[in-house]
C-alpha cells in the first residue's frame, strides 16, 4: 500500500493539462470579473450597502470605499498573469487572495460557485501549472499526475456531495422545489409550456439531477463512458443556464472544468489549437524532461494538499453535528456544495425594545440593508442574529442605553406556509455569536429525511 | 476533436438562442390574460372612470365655491371631497406604467400634508408642482385635507380664509385640482391606449403585466395601507404619530378610508369587479387555487394558501371595525386596538409577500445577482 502510494506519486504526465486548465481558469475568472462590475455591482452589493454581513472571525473584511475597485483590478490582473502564465505562483496566491476577500467581505452574496473559485485557486498554488505554454521560465517538464488527479478530485467531490444532498425528501418525494421553480419557466420555447407543465417531468429532473450529479464523477472517470459524460454534462450545465438564469458562471465553470478528465493529448490539440490561432509561435516540442527535483517540492506541497482535501471531505458533512432541520436552521448549509435546493423566502421585522422606560419600536430593515441584503437576512438565522446585534449596537449609540433586540420572523420553505421562524421572547442582543446550535430557531414542525 | 469543437460551438450556439421571450402567449397551463384582462377591464379602468366622474364632481363643486364662496358650497365641496378620496382607494394601489413614471401616487397621497410648503407655494407666483419629490406633500389629497379642513378652527373661519380679499388660498386649491385632473387624465389616456399590450404580456420576468401587479400590490398592501394608514401612526417604527393619520384634519373619516382601503385589496385578490360585489372573475385567488388544484394535490405542503390569505383579509377587517372613526383620537385613547390591526394586516403581508410571490414564481422586483 505503501509502496503503491509512493508509487502514485512519481507518475507523470505531460503538462499540457494544468496548461490549458490555468489558461481556461484564468480566463473565466476575468470574465466574470467584467460581468460582476458591468452590472454595476461592485457598487449595488459592496459600496451601497451601509451595513455588511460578515462570516465569524472574518468581520475585519469589509469593502474599502473607493478602493474595493482596487481590490477588483488586483484580482482581475492576477488572473491575467495566471492566463498567460507570467509570475505564476505570486499571481495565483495574489489571485485566491484577492477573490476571497470579495467573497468575504459580504455574506449576503455568498454563492457555491465562488466558493469553488476560492478552492481551485487555493488547489492551484500548489501545483506545476507553468511547465509548457507560460509566459515563465517554460522549462518543458512533466508534471506529476497526481496534480492533475487533484483538480479532478475537487470536480468529483463537489459534484458528489451536490448529489447526496439532493437525497431528500422534498427534492425526490415532493419534488420540491423545481416544482415551484419550473412551472414558473413557462415562456421558454417548445419545453415551458408542454414539459414543464407535467407534474410527471418535476419527478423526472429531480431524480435525474441526483441521478446525474451522484454518477457524473464515475462516468468522467473513465475513459469508455468519457465522451458520453461530457456531452451530459454540457447538456445537463446548459440546461441549468436556460432554466435558471441567475444561476451566472457556474455552468461555464463546471463545463470548462470537467474538461480536465481528458487524456493529455486532447488537451495538447486545444493548445496547438491556440499557439496557431494566436500565432503565439510557442516552441510546439514533443521532448518534455522528466520531473526533476520535485520530490523537495512533493514534501511540502503532497501533505498540505491532502489536508485541504480532507477538510474538503469532512467540512460539508459538520451540519450532522447540529440539531434541527438543516434547510430550516441552515446550520452547515455554506460551502457544502448545496446548490440549487431549497425555495425559501422570509418577513423579518425586528423589535427594538428600550428596557428604561418599557418603550418598544419597530425597525424599518430600508433604513439599514438593501433590499437584496434585506431579502438574504429574512430567512438565515445567523444573518437575522448579526444584524440584530447590529441594531442593538445602533440605538445605543443613539442613546439607548438598555436595548433588547426581538425579530417577528416568518419563513416559508419548499412551498409550505409561512411559520413562526425566530422566538419572539428571546432578545437577540444577548445571544453571543457562535457557531453552537441557535435554540432560538423555531423548529419546523414537518420532518424533511435526507441523507447527508 | 472535431466533435469537441462541435460540443462547443452547440453549447453557445443553445444557449444564445434560449432567452426568454416576454411576449408570446405562453402559459403555464392558467391563463394569465385572463387575470390580467379581468383585473385591467373589470377592476383596474373602472375604478379609475369612477375616480376621474368623482374628482370631476369635485372639481365642479371647487368651481362653483370660486365662483360663490357660501358656507353652502363650502359643504359641498367638503363632502365630495370625502367622496373623491374614498374612491381614490381603489386606484392607489395600481402604480403601474405611465402612473409610475409621473409618481402619479406619490402627488396624489403622501401624508402628512407639508404644511410649510403649502404656506409657501400659496404665496409664490410660480409654483412647480412637478419641479421636485418634496412637493409631493404639498399636493394631492393631504394639502386639500389641510385646506378645505384645517387652515381655520371651523367652518365660518374656513369661509373667512377664502374671503373675496384673499385669493392666494383658493388660487392654490384650484391649481391642486386641476394637477389632479390633468395627471388622473393622462394616466387614464394611458390605460385606454395600453391596455391591451398590458394583457397579452403573459410572461414571467420582471417586466411582465402580472409580475408588476403582483409586487405592487404586495407593495401597496405592506406600505400604503399596513405602514402608512396604521402603522406609522400607532408608532410601530417610532413614538406615536397622531397627526400622521390619513385625512388628519377631517380625521374622522381615517377609519372610512382604511375601510375602503382594505376592500379593494381583497377584492383586487379575488378578482371581484369594481362596484359590482357580487360578480366575481379571475384574479389571484383563482391563479393559487388554480395551481393548488394541479401541482399540490398530491401533496399536503401548499394546502389553500388562496383561503388563508382571505382569511387575513377578513381578519384585518374586524380588527379595523373596532376601531373609532378617528384614528387620531384611537392612537391617542387606545393604542393596543391600532397595534392589533396592525398585527392583523401583517399577517396578511406575510402571506403575500413570502408564500403568494413564491409559489408564483414571481421575484420580487427590486433586486438583481447571481443565486445558486
Amino acid at each position: 500500500m505503501i509502496n503503491n502510494l509512493s508509487e502514485y506519486f512519481k507518475q507523470e504526465s505531460y503538462p499540457h493539462s494544468l496548461a490549458l486548465y490555468r489558461i481556461g481558469f484564468g480566463i473565466l475568472v476575468m470574465y466574470s470579473l467584467i460581468r460582476f462590475a458591468y452590472n454595476g455591482w461592485i457598487e449595488s452589493l459592496y459600496l451601497e450597502p451601509d451595513f455588511h454581513f460578515s462570516y465569524l472571525g472574518f468581520s475585519w473584511v469589509k469593502p474599502i470605499g473607493v478602493y474595493t475597485y482596487l481590490i477588483f483590478l488586483i484580482c482581475f490582473f492576477s488572473a491575467l498573469f495566471v492566463t498567460i502564465g507570467y509570475r505564476y505562483r505570486y499571481a495565483i496566491i495574489i489571485l485566491f487572495l484577492s477573490f476571497t476577500y470579495i467573497e468575504l467581505m459580504d455574506k449576503t452574496t455568498y454563492l457555491n460557485h465562488y466558493y469553488l473559485v476560492s478552492c481551485i485557486s487555493f488547489l492551484m498554488i500548489f501545483l506545476p501549472c507553468t511547465s509548457y505554454f507560460s509566459v515563465d521560465k517554460n522549462d518543458n517538464t512533466k508534471v506529476p499526475k497526481w496534480t492533475i488527479d487533484s483538480l479532478k478530485l475537487l470536480i468529483i467531490i463537489v459534484y458528489l456531495y451536490a448529489g447526496l444532498a439532493k437525497i431528500n425528501s422534498d427534492w425526490l418525494i415532493h419534488a420540491q422545489p423545481l416544482k415551484i421553480w419550473l412551472r414558473a419557466k413557462y415562456t421558454i420555447p417548445i419545453i415551458g409550456e408542454t414539459l414543464l407543465q407535467k407534474n410527471f417531468s418535476y419527478y423526472l429532473f429531480s431524480w435525474g439531477g441526483m441521478i446525474y450529479d451522484c454518477i457524473i464523477p464515475f462516468l468522467l472517470l473513465f475513459k469508455r463512458t468519457r465522451n458520453f459524460a461530457f456531452f451530459m454534462v454540457i447538456a445537463f450545465h446548459v440546461m441549468t443556464r436556460v432554466l435558471f438564469p441567475p444561476i451566472g458562471m457556474f455552468p461555464y465553470i463546471m463545463i470548462f472544468s470537467c474538461i480536465i478528465f481528458f487524456d493529455s493529448s486532447l488537451h495538447k490539440k486545444i493548445l496547438d489549437f491556440i499557439n496557431s490561432f494566436f500565432r503565439l509561435k510557442i516552441n510546439k516540442t514533443e521532448k518534455f524532461k522528466t520531473v526533476n527535483n520535485f520530490s523537495l517540492n512533493n514534501r511540502f506541497t503532497i501533505p498540505v494538499v491532502a489536508l485541504f482535501f480532507l477538510f474538503q471531505i469532512i467540512f460539508p458533512l459538520r451540519s450532522n453535528f447540529y440539531q434541527g432541520e438543516l434547510f430550516w436552521t441552515e446550520q452547515g448549509y455554506r460551502f457544502s456544495w448545496r446548490v440549487m435546493l431549497i425555495e425559501k423566502a422570509g418577513y423579518t421585522t425586528f423589535k427594538i425594545v428600550d428596557n428604561q422606560n418599557d418603550k418598544f419600536f419597530m425597525v424599518n430593515n430600508m433604513e439599514f440593508l438593501t433590499p437584496f441584503q434585506e431579502k438574504q437576512m429574512s430567512f438565515q438565522p445567523d444573518m437575522i442574529l448579526e444584524y440584530a446585534h447590529y441594531l442593538g449596537d445602533t440605538f445605543k449609540k443613539r442613546g439607548l442605553e438598555d436595548v433588547s433586540v426581538y425579530a417577528e420572523s416568518y419563513v416559508t420553505l419548499n412551498g409550505r406556509p409561512s411559520k413562526r421562524f425566530i422566538d419572539p421572547t428571546v432578545d437577540l442582543y444577548k445571544i453571543k455569536i457562535d457557531l453552537k446550535h441557535k435554540k432560538w430557531i423555531i423548529p419546523m414542525k414537518d420532518d424533511i429525511k435526507s441523507l447527508l | 476533436m472535431k466533435h469537441f469543437n462541435l460540443f462547443l460551438l452547440l453549447t453557445f450556439f443553445i444557449i444564445l438562442s434560449c432567452s426568454e421571450n416576454d411576449n408570446n402567449s405562453s402559459s403555464d397551463g392558467y391563463d394569465r390574460s385572463l387575470l390580467l384582462s379581468n383585473v385591467v377591464n373589470n377592476i383596474m379602468i373602472p375604478a379609475h372612470q369612477n375616480f376621474d366622474n368623482e374628482l370631476e364632481l369635485f372639481e365642479s363643486a371647487v368651481n362653483s365655491f370660486t365662483q360663490e364662496r357660501t358656507m353652502s358650497n363650502l359643504e359641498t365641496m367638503q363632502d365630495q371631497f370625502i367622496e373623491t378620496y374614498k374612491s381614490w382607494q381603489h386606484v392607489e394601489m395600481f402604480n403601474i406604467g405611465y402612473a409610475e413614471e409621473i409618481f402619479y401616487a406619490s402627488k396624489m397621497n403622501i401624508y402628512p400634508a407639508n404644511i410649510t410648503r403649502i404656506s409657501q407655494n400659496i404665496n409664490s407666483d410660480n409654483v412647480d408642482l412637478d419641479g421636485n419629490s418634496n412637493q409631493f406633500s404639498a399636493q394631492g389629497f393631504p394639502a386639500l385635507d389641510y385646506l378645505l379642513y384645517g387652515v381655520a378652527e371651523n367652518n365660518t373661519q374656513i369661509l373667512d380664509i377664502y374671503s373675496p380679499d384673499n385669493n392666494l388660498t383658493l388660487a392654490y386649491l384650484n391649481l391642486l385640482v386641476s394637477k389632479m385632473v390633468d395627471n388622473t387624465d393622462s394616466v387614464i389616456n394611458y390605460w385606454n391606449t395600453n391596455k391591451e399590450t398590458f394583457i397579452n404580456s403573459t410572461g414571467n420576468t420582471s417586466t411582465s403585466s402580472l409580475n408588476k401587479l403582483a409586487n405592487d400590490f404586495v407593495y401597496y398592501y405592506e406600505k400604503g395601507l399596513r405602514a402608512n394608514k396604521i402603522g406609522i401612526p400607532a408608532g410601530v417604527w417610532s413614538g406615536q404619530l397622531p397627526q400622521n393619520v390619513e385625512a388628519y384634519y377631517k380625521s374622522d373619516i381615517s377609519k372610512i378610508l382604511a375601510v375602503e382601503a382594505l376592500q379593494a385589496s381583497a377584492d383586487f385578490f379575488n378578482g371581484i369587479h369594481f362596484g359590482e360585489s357580487q360578480t366575481n372573475g379571475e384574479g389571484l385567488y383563482d391563479y393559487l387555487a388554480y395551481l393548488d388544484d394541479t401541482n399540490y394535490s398530491d401533496s399536503s405542503m401548499f394546502l389553500g394558501l388562496q383561503d388563508d390569505i382571505v382569511e387575513s383579509f377578513d381578519n384585518s377587517m374586524v380588527k379595523i371595525n373596532l376601531l373609532n372613526d378617528n384614528f387620531a383620537l384611537q392612537v391617542q385613547t387606545d393604542n393596543m386596538k391600532m397595534l392589533e390591526a396592525y398585527d392583523a394586516i401583517q399577517q396578511g403581508v406575510v402571506r403575500l409577500k413570502t408564500n403568494m410571490l413564491s409559489i408564483l414564481g414571481i421575484a420580487v422586483d427590486y433586486y438583481d445577482a447571481d443565486g445558486d
